[in-house]
């Protein structure tokens, strides 16, 4: 995205880490856990959004909550900020050093903890890599249902801090619905636990604050997770349409009549043909592909299965295919999970957007999408969840042509706003982070946003942890909660916080 | 905390006037004897008509250092400890639109006091319903079911009030009007407020609006009785069935002393659908008797606050553990109840989450009884939480009033322990309320 990324200028005066709290450092973590030199630091000097570049003063390696907590402490006494950091795959700059600060990389804390099969629980380090959940319990019939298409990298943290979807979340909902508890480092360095492993804890709900926080109310050590028994049958077909507009007619068809996929994904054109390039699915050459997955009891998944498929036809599809085996379904899927990456097939450089709409707008936005592809000059090739309306646009440019970098910025931007415009949200699962947070002010109001920050200043009332993510200005704590705060329908859009 | 000396405090009819110029005059009455909560009365009842009405309101109380009680339908306002204090009683009732069904999107948008039971009317039209069965729907508010994260057996498929709540407007202490979450099911956008305010009982900010994501109505249900040997029978049961491939939209156990156990299962599905269910679950439970039940049964939850009989005194609360531990504090339950001559009933659920009854000559021994169970369920990780019978005011709609063994003679906290996390919660409570307006004293750890 085009705005200054803030913590650039607000660090040029970067204060650093002094050669005394380095040698604490070392002293907790060991020679073998901490990096300082600027070839080691250059590979954590960003994240898979690769346009913002930061250098940490340092990278610590934790093997232990204890020395992330002796860390934090040290952090915290010393006013130094950190960023933890996963496998690094987070597409919003959520994992961006902050270049006065050090990053804690929990790749090394990957050990599965526990396993409790009858009651469905999982208990695992933060390092832990998010597919490797599954493999440890497939053998049982289990399987972890949050599934990013990055879920052969990224880390269970990664997840538990970008609230992460997969394709199968429009039945089986987000990693918030999978985590049930939730050991934290807080910013200050006290250990807590959020949530449990038996459902509803007395207290407030911080578990659930925590899931989707981006890494700025703590750092999680251990996380209990629920797990889900695999469906007695898996049905997954794809539907050839002409358009998108036919297949999301589908799709609406296929809500409106109370039928219930576990995953229900769309490709457009051009991102087929990336796809195609790159890991051949045997993808139909069409206007609109649709992907179902129906999953439960077999009578039951049968007898929708005809009915999604009959909805298809009167929709338009002029071909449905519906996977005879395991690695059928796994190759259909395959090309749909190989869709961001497959673009560098199709272009050199490409912007990934997260706008979610509601489902119904869906054609609108494409005909919108299309339009603002043909005034910039600009190819946009579009993957989505449909089923939950998060859609996927990528921004396809030239980075060496002068201008044109910029111009995929500003149309990325404004597919967002016409999100906003539309009742939905800025991003459904890469998060804010540091790409869209001056977007937060154009789908929030002032009082919501700073309501929000009023759980920061619980948690983080020094701003240490990953502090300058998320929201467009910071909340300085020490304000009163507002006992003479102005009415904000009084005050929204006029008077500035801050 | 805030370091001000609060203004001298209005009280009598001074304070009516001021509320009436704030709120309009026929949505302030003063507080009749009905109105109080756990034996603390208010001073004047509020209603307000919009959100911008009750930031006024809330911000004036603030100012004014008084206490704010938000009440929905009333059915559960005996939850929670008594309150420190009770100037107002905030009520929701006049917040009761239906905002907007948007049933293609499957999301709706409703008003705090809208009752579960006309939500449900509504979304019916189109064939679809907020997946939940809590208590006294014609009763219950949107709000008051959020406050108090009540939901029943469809918990087990469709997840919680967390997992349900997509959107929401909170109007804090010092009258900002807060909007979080928002129109569609998928948003990473800003903190989840959304779950902070579910389960948080008002103490936070009042809740003037949700939206909720919807499901589709099932084609059809079924109930299934079966009927395990003992309690490990059941346990084994239920293990056996949630660790199965058979998707069960709610299970339920009901228990009762010196009775035969016996477990429900509710089944959704088109009717193909459903008799291969039953007939999978027949084979694979084989020789255990399988019968069908009507969907009463689903109502087990509720009787549990039936009036006891004279004489008696009763008391309900809400246990959560893990699954495998149920029969577990079934067969303590019993083992205490036996030990003070009390008699007991549950309906434990497929989640974990369970609700007790116990009933006793004696208010203590109910109460003591309690106590024994939650150090037993806290030190298995679990938590045990009361749930009174609602007050006495609306008591006679919904259950026809009876003897609690609560009272402020036989008080326990109505909580238990929080955990490592209790100073965290305060600190979330400072942001938000700093002068401790919205029903102090009520939540974990005096929060
Ligand atoms: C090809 C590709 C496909 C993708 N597909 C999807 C998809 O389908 N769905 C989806 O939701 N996302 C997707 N992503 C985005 C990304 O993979 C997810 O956001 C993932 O959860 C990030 O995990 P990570 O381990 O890489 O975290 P990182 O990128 O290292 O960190 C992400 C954030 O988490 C914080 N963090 C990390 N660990 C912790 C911890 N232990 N405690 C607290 N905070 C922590 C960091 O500070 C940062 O803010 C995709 C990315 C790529 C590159």
């Amino acid at each position: 995205m085009t705005q200054q990324p803030s913590n650039l200028s607000a660090t040029s005066a970067a204060a650093g880490v002094s050669p005394a709290v380095l040698a604490e450092l070392r002293s907790i973590m060991g020679e073998r856990g901490l990096l300082t030199a600027p070839v080691d630091l250059r590979t954590y000097e960003c994240d898979g959004l690769t346009n913002f570049r930061v250098m940490p003063q340092a990278v610590v390696l934790a093997e232990s909550a204890a020395q992330v907590q002796a860390v934090v402490r040290l952090c915290h006494r010393e006013r130094i900020p950190f960023v933890a950091r996963g496998a690094g795959t987070g597409l919003s700059g959520g994992a961006l050093p902050v270049a006065d600060g050090i990053v804690i990389s929990l790749t090394r804390m990957n050990r599965i903890l526990e396993v409790d099969l009858e009651n469905a629980r999982v208990v695992v380090e933060p390092g832990v890599i998010n597919a490797d959940v599954t493999s440890r319990i497939a053998a049982a019939g289990f399987f972890y249902a949050p599934d990013p298409s990055s879920q052969s990298v990224c880390t269970v943290g990664g997840n538990v801090a970008e609230n992460s979807g997969g394709l199968h979340c429009l039945k089986y909902g987000f990693t918030t619905t999978h985590v049930v508890g939730l050991e934290v480092i807080l910013p200050d360095g006290q250990l807590v636990h959020l949530g449990g492993s038996a459902l509803d804890p007395p207290g407030y709900d911080l578990l659930g604050v925590f899931v989707g926080s981006e890494g700025t109310l703590g750092i999680a050590t251990r996380i209990t997770l629920r797990i889900v028994k695999r469906a007695q049958c898996v049905q997954t077909l794809l539907a050839a349409f002409n358009g998108t507009n036919d297949a999301g007619a589908a799709v609406s068809a296929i809500i409106a009549a109370g039928l219930y996929p576990a995953a229900m994904e769309m490709m457009d054109r051009l991102a087929i043909e990336a796809s195609e390039a790159a890991v051949h699915a045997n993808y139909p050459p069409c206007g609109g592909l649709l992907l179902v997955e129906m999953d439960g009891a077999t009578a039951e998944v049968e007898a929708n299965v005809e009915q999604v498929e009959a909805l298809c036809r009167s929709h338009g599809a002029w071909e449905i295919r519906r996977a005879k085996t395991a690695a059928e379904r796994t190759l259909i899927w395959k090309g749909r999970k190989a869709a961001f990456a497959a673009m560098g097939r199709i272009s050199p450089d490409y912007i990934v957007q997260d706008g979610v709409i509601p489902r119904t707008r869906l054609p609108e936005i494409m005909d919108e999408i299309a339009t603002l592809s043909d005034e910039a000059g600009l190819r946009v090739a579009n993957v989505f969840h449909a089923g939950d309306g998060n859609l996927h646009p990528l921004v396809l440019y030239d980075a060496r042509v002068p201008g044109q970098e910029a111009a995929a910025e500003r149309l990325a931007s404004r597919i967002l706003e016409l999100c906003i415009e539309k009742g939905g949200s800025i991003t459904g699962e890469h998060g804010v982070g540091e790409e869209k947070k001056f977007m937060m002010s154009k789908m929030f109001a002032e009082p919501d946003l700073e309501t929000m920050q009023r759980v920061r200043c619980a948690f983080d009332p020094l701003h240490l942890s990953n502090p300058t993510k998320i929201f467009p200005r910071p909340r300085l704590c020490g304000e009163k909660g507002g006992k003479y705060a102005p009415h904000p329908l009084e005050t929204a859009g006029v008077a500035e916080r801050f | 905390m805030s370091t001000q000396t609060a203004p001298p405090l209005l009280s009598g009819p001074e304070l009516g006037e001021r509320l009436r110029a704030l709120a309009g005059v026929d949505a302030v009455r003063p507080a009749a004897a009905g109105d109080a909560i756990g034996g603390v009365s208010a001073q004047w009842v509020v209603e307000p008509h919009s959100d911008r009405d009750a930031a006024s309101l809330l911000r004036f109380a603030t100012e004014a250092g008084l206490s704010v009680i938000p009440r929905g339908g009333g059915s559960k306002l005996s939850w929670g400890n008594p309150p420190q204090r009770a100037d107002l009683l905030l009520c929701t009732l006049g917040l009761h639109r239906i905002v907007e069904h948007t049933w293609a999107d499957m999301t709706v948008t409703v008003e705090a006091g809208c009752t579960i039971a006309e939500l449900q009317r509504a979304l019916a039209k189109h064939r679809q319903r907020l997946a939940v069965d809590p208590l006294w729907p014609e009763r219950a508010t949107v709000g008051g079911i959020l406050s108090t994260n009540d939901t029943g057996a469809l918990r087990l498929s469709y997840g919680g009030l967390r997992d349900l709540v997509i959107g929401l407007t909170l109007v804090l202490p010092d009258g900002t009007i807060a909007k979080s979450g928002g129109k569609v099911v998928k948003n990473v956008a800003g903190y989840d407020l959304p779950k902070l305010a579910t389960g948080a009982l008002g103490t936070l900010g009042v809740i003037t609006q949700a939206i909720f994501r919807v499901h589709p109505l099932p084609a059809g249900t079924q109930t299934l009785q079966l009927q395990p040997a003992g309690l490990p029978g059941m346990q084994r049961t239920i293990l056996d069935l949630l660790n199965s491939d058979l998707p069960c939209a709610q299970m339920q156990a009901c228990l009762t002393s010196g009775a035969a156990p016996a477990l429900y299962l509710g089944l959704e599905g088109t009717a193909a659908g459903l008799a291969a269910q039953e007939k999978t679950i027949r084979e694979r439970m084989q020789p255990m008797p399988l019968s069908f039940a009507t969907a009463e049964v689903w109502r087990a939850r509720q009787d549990l606050w039936t009036p006891p009989k004279e004489g008696v005194y009763a008391a309900v609360a809400k246990l959560s553990v893990l699954p495998s531990k149920l029969m577990e504090v079934a067969a303590a339950l019993d083992r205490l109840a036996q030990a003070r001559q009390a008699q007991w009933r549950a309906v434990l659920q497929g989640t974990g989450i369970g609700w007790l009854r116990v009933e006793a000559a004696e208010p203590a021994s109910a109460v003591e009884l309690f106590r024994e169970m939650r150090t037993a369920i806290e030190s298995g990780g679990g938590s045990l939480t009361i749930a009174p019978l609602p007050p006495r005011s609306v008591a006679a709609e919904l259950v026809n009033g009876g003897a609690t063994a609560l009272s402020a003679e036989n008080a326990i906290d109505f909580w238990g322990g929080a955990g490592d996390a209790l100073p965290l919660m305060a600190a979330v409570k400072r942001q938000f309320d700093p002068q401790r307006t919205l029903n102090p004293g009520r939540f974990v750890g005096g929060i």
